[in-house]
């Protein structure tokens, strides 16, 4: 991870201390030619929820991935809470409990309880007791709607019960952002809005929430703004009526006739 | 064609068969296959590291060892570990080690490295989101590790581990080369002395197929209910 070259980025920006999660000029190569990501610069401030979509392969997802240094970058910077994460002495465990994540596949541990997989990270990373991991997961999964699964393991659960586990697991670290990658694609149809219920409840009580998702309903009912993305640029960054009214980029218009149109 | 063979030659050793040799064999085979484990999972981890040195010294290791017969490293290690232990101690001779510590050490590196590779397949098994959403959780290396991966892949891996683990119980019998007593080298002992090897080598073929068979069978068993629902 280097540094912007003056040759490839334009006057370095400085970044905004307020907002929560910053980036300025990502890129990424696979090889060298095969760029991802190309100079990807958005903002997402506190309260905010931003919706990253595009079509399939336009780098969505490893962006999302970026922000908690999930998937490594090489060039621009990252910051999360005014913390730079590329920074290569940042204490990424530490950051990353801050940031909630939510998976295409869930990605519940198989081997544990629900309320195991609650529990696991707040006792070993937040130094919580059992008793304050395991009142707290409880807490939350009632607020997803499945106390009554807790000792239950995932692969019992259907799959909208398990995104809802992951969900509510991801919250028991007390995020100050939680980032979702396509949370409902890996869904059956009829179990898509129970997870998209819970993630509107989220954004209504003033979340922080980076989205990457197919659903646009659930961008017009609750996004601030939309991040366009098509082969690894943000084409479009434009508030959610904006976009959906009156796309500025002939992709974002192609894309949304194709996705709107039935 | 039984008509020679005198059994009692089996009853009247039994104490000495089995609370000598196959103790020792016993306790060679649990020990060795918890070391081995052990280090070969460690092994398994530096193999799937990523940083530069540790795959290529986890592989070269892991390629010699599988390269050498077993008879060979359990000599090279006999002969060899006084040797050495006389350089680091500084001695004036060569200091002799408890045999069994020997054949402990000897059987600990070999089967690390065929353990090192049931477990990386282990590893590599389960999917990357698992390792991953481990970290966003905000959990470290050894967290993640010990408490995502190691435990799905030694559960997928069990039943295999299981299986080399009846092969090194085999395997201890080759410790005869060293005298050692082991339940082959004790049966072997006593035959000779009393010009019954063959009774003894017979009952010794017997005892190692029970322990192998009831060990495989209940392998079998365990891996149709040991499989985790995804």
């Amino acid at each position: 991870m280097t540094t912007a070259t003056a040759a490839t980025a334009a006057a370095p920006k400085a970044h905004c201390a307020s907002a929560v999660i910053e980036m300025i000029g990502v890129s990424k190569w696979y090889t060298p030619e095969f760029q991802v990501l190309s100079n990807c610069t958005a903002k997402v401030e506190k309260g905010e929820v931003v919706v990253v979509c595009g079509p399939s392969g336009s780098g969505k997802s490893t962006l999302i991935k970026c922000v908690n240094a999930l998937e490594p970058f090489q060039q621009g910077d990252i910051y999360v809470t005014g913390v730079k994460i590329n920074d290569p002495s940042v204490n990424l465990p530490a950051l990353r409990a801050r940031i909630g994540m939510v998976f295409q596949n869930f990605e519940l541990f198989p081997h544990l309880s629900v309320m195991e997989n609650l529990c696991l990270a707040q006792q070993k990373v937040l130094r919580r007791s059992k008793e304050e991991s395991v009142a707290r997961a409880m807490k939350l999964l009632d607020r997803v709607g499945l106390a009554d699964q807790a000792l239950k393991y995932p692969g019992q659960l259907s799959g909208g019960q398990q995104q809802r586990v992951a969900i509510a697991r991801a919250l028991a670290m007390e995020p100050v952002a939680m980032l979702f990658d396509e949370p409902t694609s890996a869904l059956d149809p009829e179990m898509v809005s129970e997870v998209l219920d819970v993630m509107v409840e989220l954004a209504t009580e003033g979340m922080t929430m980076m989205v990457v998702t197919h659903e646009m309903g659930f961008a017009r009912k609750v996004a601030n703004r939309i991040l366009f993305m098509d082969k690894g640029e943000i084409v479009e960054d434009a508030p959610s009526k904006t976009f959906f009214d009156h796309p500025r980029s002939p992709r974002a218009q192609l894309f949304l006739s194709k996705i709107l149109s039935h | 064609m039984f008509a020679n063979f005198d059994f009692g030659e089996i009853t009247r050793n039994a104490p000495q068969l089995f609370f000598t040799g196959l103790a020792f064999t016993l306790k060679l085979t649990v020990l060795a296959a918890f070391f081995g484990t052990a280090f070969g999972t460690l092994l398994a981890l530096m193999r799937l590291s990523g940083r530069a040195p540790m795959p290529q010294i986890a592989a070269t290791y892991v390629n010699l060892i599988r390269s050498l017969p077993l008879l060979l490293v359990i000599f090279w290690f006999y002969f060899l570990v006084p040797f050495i232990a006389q350089a680091i101690a500084g001695s004036e001779r060569p200091l002799t080690i408890d045999p069994f510590l020997t054949a402990l050490i000897t059987f600990t590196l070999f089967e690390a490295a065929y353990f090192s590779e049931i477990v990386r397949a282990g590893i590599q098994s389960l999917p990357a989101g698992q390792a991953a959403a481990g970290y966003a959780l905000g959990l470290s290396y050894w967290q993640v590790m010990a408490n995502v991966v190691l435990p799905q892949a030694f559960r997928a891996m069990l039943p295999i581990l299981l299986t080399q683990t009846i092969v090194l119980f085999q395997d201890t019998s080759l410790v005869y080369v060293l005298s050692l007593e082991d339940f082959l080298g004790v049966a072997g002992n006593i035959g000779q002395r009393d010009s019954r090897l063959t009774e003894l080598y017979l009952f010794a073929a017997l005892v190692y197929f029970v322990i192998s068979f009831a060990a495989s069978t209940a392998v079998k068993r365990l891996q149709a209910r040991s499989a985790i629902t995804r």
